[in-house]
This record gives structure tokens, C-alpha cells and sequence, in this order.
């Protein structure tokens, strides 16, 4: 039976009451009584000296507040970076400065350059127009791999090159991993791109700054998942203003995808202006804007080597990674292709010997960061794509040689510095075998060739981190933060929960799955728990949401403050029922006496301690509120195996996704429906990636894909219904409600499948294909069948 | 400034726009009616879905002196009377058709359009339908099989959860 409520329930979410009677509110639905709206004058070249910028005959345009240029800036901080990588030669990575409006040279084609605040919108992109600014252009650096020429242009005059940071990874293994190649039965090389995305969320992003001159308290309304990130960022290292006279509100958001974690310049630029216009200033971003504004994602280039020995066990895995940082670095641009991905390099197997490197590159692109899987997609696309050629090569079962290498024995540290606590990849592969039914693949097939379409199976396992993240480790990697979350638990009077937290749904339900987890363990009605997020008014301070971290960080920050106030309860119902504290039970949202009929409901428990009449007074404090903050104290890995049926259409190219399966170890789930929802998601985002999405740059710069014209976003008809599974369940070992989390990991496990599945479907029509670049366009795997 | 008038939910709405003004700013910003979102500046998303004299319009696309005189329905007019979801919205929640409900209201706005035109539609009819609707969250997974439950049509085969 299912359950119709508490953990692992299919909750109806709450939230979507609002949502569906356009009740939201959204950040671009705050207007403010006098507000002005600021115009982004952008960069239309990728790299160029700023001679002059001449704004007179704007400021003279109806309706201009003031215009901005990065003069106004002068004694402003920079966007600052949140992590800090050391190279394979223990120096730190080089570090640009990234003003909010560009300094003496534009870098990357949408680079904000001057800003114009008028009454509305239309006066101030009219006076943006007539904005006079003269540039000398300058050639532009693109391709990685030329931007690393030592006689390339560099996108930073005062940095050495465009080295970012040459990263080795674990460098003492370097020796004995080439050691391993010399000695290889066999070794399968593989050479690949992971393609550059832009995570459109479908909200785009808005701030709108606002200024209190009686307080001279800072108000910044603005699309973030993780509002305290913004205001210590902004805060500390941007605008010089403390935390307690800056507030920062995050309402409703649209959708994130990790795209809204980072610090951006039109936060600042809003916040900044508030005050110096002496009134609120509204920034929209149009999807244009987004495109060449919001961090990218991905774009590695990748050499990949995996050794066998003669019976087929990987004996060793060496990688080559050159990793897009963009112009300036973006939040937490560093760790992505370091810590989040060369850490994930053993995927679900015992490989001993593993070295990874890593170049970060400077280009005249948009700034590269986070998107959903951030590090670990590129990583498990690498590792499952080599394994499925080195099946090839070697002609055996692709699905074989994984279960032959799989980790089956826990915990288990790999050669890459993390250590698993649970997982049980037999049985989630088991469980994909029987839901994708891959035994019926041979008569699908052939029902396929019969209707003149080509056919192919992808199968794959991922691995990733995720319950970002234990704050002493990440520190000692280069993180400028820690990654606890909080929660402070305020039980009224009448029994009823507020619960207000630093984690924060961008679409996750969070409001209906966190009462969930307290309904469960105090005994009451979800409907009596509200959850309060996305204000850092009233929000204890927390890292927000990403990294499918909520539930295993946040909802344990929860947990343990629902513990004390429990304890704490005890104590005050022992009181009540002139028993001993350790007699108390509380099931069913009653506390009882052990062996008695004695009990006191919550509701009288709560009352008493808000109204202490009879109430032990001497021993404890009256009221009911708890705060706790919980640091994990390892990553959690959820791990899964999915499977990707495609049909090909020989004529044209055209792949068809048929039939997508995957099996998840999500360890223990709070909301079924929601998990589902969340990989549906991921899973529609990897098979966008795998076939469509491309964020493309022609070699002077210019951003070729910036609106949905021409960056082709998954629409319905590109997607079958899929067949999810979360039964495989090994829960986390680590934190109190065993669960590892789930945002992810349809982004990570997909796209391997789905390119596998296209080279099967080439293969069986004799093609001696091993691997076709992402996005699977008609045109590409045209060319490849030829 | 020109004056613009139209009934919007049933109740009459005016108000001075300019001549670039969208139906869409109209709603939102004249109106107050925020549930109408704008996604996208090249009518391509879908979250600016409304109801212009009973057709499926994109809100961005349309000026606002284009529809004077017009009847338009928007999201904020869907629930039944009482107050309660109606049936398309009913099984989007039922059904966990959205996440985090930016491209919901144009979703909800096109199946309504949708299913007054094919009552029945076939998961096929229902994609082809949504071309114009983009959502970042759900896959379509749960969108689809929201609009063919809200058909009346059972769903429970079709996948689980
Ligand atoms: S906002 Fe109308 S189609 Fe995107
Ligand atoms: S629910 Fe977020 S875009 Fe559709």
C-alpha cells in the first residue's frame, strides 16, 4: 500500500496550488513603488580596447535616471570567485579580475559595458542606443586548444597566458598509472567533446535593488537558488555593505539548473544603483540576454585512455581534459572540472590506478560554470563512452565488461580520493535489465529494419556525488565556503511548524517533501508544517540548493532540529504527565508514559511551553525553537544504470529516442512522485544534450546560438514517456535519513546512453563507427553513416 | 498613449499603452496579471500562453491594441468558480505536470486550447500540439500524461509515476 503521508509518500505538492492559478510570485512579478529599470548595454564583439565611451546624448534622452559606465565603479570590488584551485605544481590557479561593467577591454560578445536606469524599460534601451562606444577590436581566442599558442592573444593582458590552471589528479599516482599503460593487455583511447550548453531555465534571470535611505538598509529581490550565497558574495567582496543591513529575497523560482547559483554583475549592478538613484531599480533578463549573460555549461575536450589486462579488468585510466572557463571565472567555475569531476573518474568501477588532468582555458566566451551534474556528467560520459569502444575493440558484451569490473564490495575507496559508503550496481543493473526489457532488443530491432529504420541499444551505469559537501574537505580544496545547510524548527503555540531553512526550490517541491520528513517523526499532519525559504530575513544563514543537496544536507539540518524539539518536548511532557523523561514516548503526535494509558497530546505539550503555567521553569527555558546546522560528513553517491533505444532513419540522419529506461539507487526517498519528476528531467536535459542543444561560437566570437531559433531546446515531440525505477535502494550510511539524492542524476546517466545507443544502431548497419560528437544532429550522424 | 479596452476574465479592462506595448506587458504590468510569463523574446516557449476570443495566443506576440475589444482569458481565469482547480489544472497537479511552474500557466492555457478542439487526443497529437511550449523541468513526461488524463483517458498504464 502506499502511503498517503510521512516519508516516502507521493505527496501532492502544495506548492503547485499557486502555480497552476498564476498565484506565483516570481522575482520579475515584484514591482516596487517607484521604480526605475535598468538597460544592459552589451558587448557585440568577443575581444576589443575600450578607447571612449561617450554616453552625453543618453544621459539627455527622455526619461534617463543615469547612465552608468565602469567609472562610477571605481573603489568597487570585483565578482569575486568561490574557489581556488592549486595546479599539478602546487601553485594557485591565475585568478582575473571581473568588474561589473567592463574595464578598459570587452572579453566575451554580451559583456555589460554601460548601463542605462530610466523610467521604464523602453526609454532606457532607446538611451542605451544612443550610447556612443568606440572599440578596437582585438582577435579573439575561442578554441581551447589554440588559446593555450604561446602566441596567442591573451583574453587577460596582466595574466601569464590563458592557463587558468594545469591540474593533475592524484599527481602521486602519475607513475604508476603510465607504469599500468606499458604493461596493458590492451588500451582503448578515445577522443571526445562534451558540448557546450546554456541550462535555460524557463524563468529568466531578474534583480531589482532596492534602498532604504531612513535605515540605509539594501534590499536585493533577485532569481537565486541559494540567497545567503548571494548576499555574503555581494555583501563582502563586492559592495562592502555587512549582512545585517543587506537582505536578500529569493521568491518563487523558475527553474535553475545551477545557472542561479552564481553571483551575478546585474545583482550587484541593481543594488548598487538602488542607492545611487536613490530608488528601486528593476533588471529583466531577455532570453537573448540570458544566452550571452547566464554561466554556461560543460565544454571539456577530452582524451581518454582506459588499460586492460588479458581478462578484460581495467587495470588503469588516464584522462586529458582541456575545460572552458570562459573570460572571467564564474562562482564556482574551478571546482567543476577539478573536485566534481576527477573525483568521480572511477564510476562504479575497481579501476586501481587512475590520473586525470586538467587545463583550465581562458576564451572570449561567456563565463563557464555549473550545470546540472556540474563535473560529474563529463566524467561518467567519458568513462561509459571508452568502456563501450574497449567492448568494441576487444568483441565482447559492453554490459559484460562493466558487471566484470563493478565495485561490489563497500565501502570502497577509490584511487580518486572519495570513498563510496553504499551501493549495490549488480542490482541496479539487474533491475534496468528487466525494466528497458533489453531480453525483447533483438525483436524490437527487427521490427524496426522490417519498417526500413536502423535500431541501437545504449546501455550505461553513472556514479556521482552528491550532499555538497563536507566543509573541512572542500575547504582544504580550494572552496572559499563551507557547504552545511541549517534549519531552525519554531513550533507554535497552538502545534503547528514553521520550518525556515537555507536550502531553496527552484521547482524541487521542497515546501510539500520537508514536511514530509517532519510529519513522520513528530506524528502529525503535513498540512500543520510550513516551510519558509529564499529570505535571508528570516532564513537561518545556509548554502541554498544544488548538487542535489536538499534533502541529504538541508533535510538533515532539519532532522536534528526536529530532534531537539522533540527532546525537548519529552522534557516538558514528562512535566506534564509527573513521569520520568525517560519513559516518554511520542508516536502519533502524542506523548505517553511507557506501560501506562497516561499521555498528553503535542498540542498541549506546545501550548504549555508558550503558556509556562505548569511548566518546569527551574530546568528549561519556555518556548519551543530550534535551530541546527549540519555538515555532512562525506558526499553521498547515488548511482543507477540506464538504458537508451533509438531508431535511425537511414536517409536523413534523424534520430528517434524509443524507448529510455533507468534504474536509480537513490538510498532511502522521501517523495516517489517527486523523484520521478526530478530524473524525468535530467533525463530530458541529457537527451537534449546528446541529440540537440549546442551552444555554438563561429571563431571570431560571435555567439551563434542566442535565442531559441537556433539553440534547440527539447520540446515534447523529442521526447517518449520513460520508464523510472527507484526500487534499488542502498541507503546512505552517513546521514540520519539515509538518502543521497536525486537532482541530478538523469543529466549524468543519459547522455552516454543515448550517443551508445546511435553507434549500436550504426554498427548494425556495418558502419565501423565507435563513437559520433554530441549533439547528435541529423547532418552528423548522416556524415557518420557514409 | 492610446486607450485600450477589452474584457479580461469576464471583467472590463482598460488602460493607455503605447504603440509597441504587448499584450503580455498589458496583463502583467497594466492588469496586475502576473501569471501570464514571458519566457522568451522570439514566440517560442509558450509561457505567454492566453485566450484571445477563444484561440490559443501567444501573449508576447500579440500587441496589446491587437486585442482591443477582445475577450481574453489567462490563467488567473481557470479555476471553477468555487475557487477549485479545474480539471486540466487538477491533473497537472494530480499528475506532477509541473516543477517549478514557469512554463505552467501557457502549458495549462494550450491544453485547454488543445482539448476544446480534440477532446480525445493521442499522446502523439498531445506532443505535436505542446511544439510551441517549452518546459525546462519535467521532461513532458507528466505534462502529457496530465493532458490525457485531464482527456478523461486512462492513464494509469501508460508509465509509472
Ligand atoms: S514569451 Fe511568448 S513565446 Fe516565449
Ligand atoms: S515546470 Fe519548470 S519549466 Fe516547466
Amino acid at each position: 500500500m502506499p502511503k498517503d503521508g510521512g516519508i516516502g509518500a507521493s505527496s501532492k505538492r502544495r506548492e503547485d496550488i499557486r502555480f497552476l492559478t498564476g498565484a506565483g510570485n516570481y522575482t520579475d512579478d515584484i514591482n516596487l513603488r517607484g521604480q526605475a529599470y535598468v538597460f544592459f548595454l552589451r558587448s557585440d564583439i568577443a575581444h576589443g580596447t575600450i578607447n571612449n565611451i561617450d554616453t552625453s546624448a543618453a544621459e539627455g534622452m527622455p526619461g534617463v535616471v543615469k547612465v552608468f559606465t565602469a567609472a562610477d565603479f571605481a573603489g568597487v570590488g570585483g565578482m569575486p570567485c568561490g574557489w581556488q584551485v592549486t595546479d599539478k605544481h602546487g601553485e594557485v590557479m591565475q585568478e582575473p579580475g571581473h568588474p561589473i561593467l567592463a574595464t578598459g577591454k570587452v572579453r566575451h560578445v554580451g559583456e555589460p559595458i554601460a548601463a542605462v536606469v530610466a523610467e521604464t524599460l523602453a526609454q532606457a534601451r532607446d538611451a542605451a542606443e544612443a550610447i556612443d562606444v568606440d572599440i578596437t577590436e582585438l582577435p579573439a581566442v575561442i578554441d581551447m586548444k589554440d588559446a593555450l599558442k604561446a602566441d596567442a592573444p591573451k583574453v587577460h593582458d596582466d595574466l601569464k597566458n590563458n592557463l587558468c590552471y594545469d591540474w593533475g589528479f592524484v599527481e602521486e599516482n602519475k607513475a604508476a598509472v603510465e607504469e599500468a599503460f606499458q604493461n596493458a593487455a590492451h588500451v582503448t583511447t578515445l577522443e571526445l567533446r562534451n558540448n557546450r550548453l546554456v541550462a535555460n531555465p524557463m524563468e529568466p534571470r531578474v534583480a531589482v535593488g532596492d534602498f532604504a535611505r531612513g535605515t540605509g538598509d539594501h534590499t536585493l529581490y533577485t532569481t537565486s537558488q541559494n540567497p545567503h550565497v548571494i548576499r555574503l558574495l555581494m555583501g563582502a567582496f563586492v559592495l562592502g555593505i555587512p549582512e545585517h543591513k543587506l537582505r536578500v529575497v529569493a521568491p518563487d523560482v523558475g527553474g535553475g539548473f545551477g545557472t542561479k547559483i552564481f553571483h551575478y554583475q546585474e545583482e550587484a549592478f541593481v543594488t548598487f544603483a538602488a542607492k545611487a538613484c536613490n530608488r528601486p531599480v528593476k533588471w529583466t533578463s531577455s532570453r537573448t540576454e540570458a544566452f550571452m549573460s547566464d554561466a554556461h555549461g560543460r565544454d571539456h575536450v577530452t582524451t581518454i585512455q582506459l588499460a586492460l589486462d588479458a581478462d578484460n579488468n581495467f587495470t588503469a585510466l588516464r584522462t586529458d581534459t582541456h575545460a572552458n572557463m570562459g573570460a572571467y571565472l564564474s562562482t564556482f567555475a574551478p571546482s567543476v572540472p577539478t573536485w566534481l569531476h576527477g573525483t568521480l573518474m572511477a564510476g562504479n568501477y575497481k579501476t586501481p590506478l587512475i590520473y586525470v588532468n586538467v587545463k583550465a582555458v581562458f576564451t572570449n566566451t561567456v563565463p563557464v560554470d555549473a550545470y546540472r551534474g556540474a563535473g560529474r556528467p563529463e566524467a561518467t560520459f567519458q568513462l561509459e563512452r571508452v568502456i563501450d569502444k574497449a567492448a568494441i575493440e576487444l568483441g565482447v558484451d559492453a554490459i559484460e565488461l562493466r558487471r566484470q569490473n563493478f565495485i561490489t564490495e563497500f565501502p570502497y575507496a577509490t584511487p580518486v580520493a572519495v570513498e563510496y559508503d553504499t551501493g549495490d550496481y549488480v542490482a541496479t543493473m539487474d533491475k534496468l535489465t528487466e525494466i528497458a526489457d533489453l531480453a525483447g532488443f533483438e525483436a524490437r530491432r527487427k521490427e524496426s529494419e522490417a519498417r526500413g529504420k536502423l535500431r541501437g541499444l545504449g546501455v550505461n551505469c553513472y556514479i556521482e556525488a552528491c550532499g555538497i559537501a563536507p566543509s573541512n574537505l572542500v575547504g582544504q580544496l580550494g572552496a572559499r565556503a563551507g557547504l552545511y545547510e541549517s534549519a531552525t524548527v519554531r513550533v507554535n503555540a497552538t502545534g503547528g511548524l514553521v520550518v525556515m531553512t537555507g536550502s531553496h526550490s527552484h521547482g524541487q517541491g521542497h515546501e510539500t517533501a520537508f514536511p514530509q520528513v517532519i510529519a513522520e517523526m513528530i506524528g502529525i499532519d503535513e498540512s500543520m508544517i510550513e516551510i519558509v525559504h529564499g529570505d535571508t530575513a528570516n532564513t537561518p544563514m545556509g548554502m541554498g540548493t544544488y548538487g542535489s543537496r536538499s534533502i541529504a544536507v538541508g533535510g538533515s539540518a532539519m532532522v536534528r532540529a526536529t530532534e531537539k524539539i522533540i527532546a525537548k518536548a519529552k522534557k516538558i511532557a514528562s512535566h506534564l504527565l509527573e513521569a520520568s523523561e525517560s519513559d516518554i514516548e511520542l508516536k502519533d503526535g502524542a506523548f505517553s508514559v511507557a506501560g501506562t494509558d497516561k499521555s498528553v497530546a503535542w498540542g498541549d505539550v506546545t501550548l504549555a511551553a508558550y503558556v509556562p503555567h505548569n511548566y518546569p521553569l527551574e530546568d528549561i527555558e519556555p518556548g519551543l525553537e530550534e535551530t541546527a546546522f549540519y555538515d555532512p560528513s562525506n558526499f553521498t553517491y547515488p548511482s543507477g544504470a540506464y538504458a537508451c533505444e533509438v531508431e535511425v532513419d537511414r536517409d536523413t540522419g534523424q534520430v528517434t529516442i524509443e524507448r529510455f529506461s533507468a534504474a536509480d539507487d537513490f538510498g532511502n526517498i522521501i517523495n516517489p512522485m517527486i523523484v520521478s519528476g526530478q530524473v524525468h528531467g535530467g533525463i530530458a536535459q541529457g537527451i537534449g544534450q546528446a541529440l540537440l542543444e549546442n551552444c555554438a561560437y563561429d571563431e571570431n566570437g560571435q555567439l551563434l546560438s542566442a535565442s531559441y531559433m537556433d539553440y534547440a531546446m527539447p520540446r515534447a515531440y523529442d521526447m517518449p514517456f520513460f520508464s523510472v525505477d527507484h526500487s534499488c535502494q542502498t541507503p546512505c550510511t552517513h546521514n540520519p535519513l539515509g538518502v543521497k539524492g536525486c537532482g541530478e542524476a538523469g543529466a549524468i546517466g543519459s547522455p552516454p546512453a543515448v550517443v551508445g545507443a546511435v553507434v549500436d544502431a550504426l554498427r548494425s548497419a556495418g558502419k565501423d563507427v565507435t563513437h559520433v560528437n554530441m549533439p547528435l544532429s541529423p547532418s552528423r550522424v548522416w556524415a557518420a553513416m557514409q | 498613449m492610446t486607450q485600450v479596452k477589452m474584457t479580461v476574465n469576464g471583467k472590463a479592462a482598460s488602460g493607455d499603452v503605447e504603440g509597441r506595448t504587448l499584450l503580455a506587458q498589458f496583463l502583467r504590468d497594466s492588469q496586475g496579471l502576473t501569471g501570464t510569463h514571458v519566457g522568451c523574446d522570439t514566440s517560442q516557449c509558450g509561457a505567454c500562453v492566453v485566450h484571445v476570443d477563444g484561440k490559443a495566443v501567444k501573449a508576447c506576440t500579440m500587441l496589446a491594441l491587437e486585442a482591443d475589444g477582445a475577450e481574453v482569458s489567462t490563467i488567473e481565469g481557470q479555476a471553477n468558480a468555487d475557487g477549485s482547480l479545474n480539471v486540466i489544472q487538477q491533473a497537472f497537479q494530480d499528475h506532477h505536470g509541473l516543477q517549478c511552474g514557469f512554463c505552467t500557466p501557457g502549458m495549462v492555457m494550450s491544453a485547454a486550447a488543445l482539448l476544446k478542439d480534440n477532446p480525445k487526443p493521442t499522446e502523439t497529437e498531445v506532443r505535436d500540439y505542446l511544439e510551441g511550449n517549452i518546459c525546462r523541468c519535467t521532461g513532458y513526461h507528466n505534462i502529457v500524461k496530465a493532458i490525457l488524463a485531464a482527456s478523461g483517458q486512462d492513464v494509469s498504464a501508460i508509465a509509472a509515476e
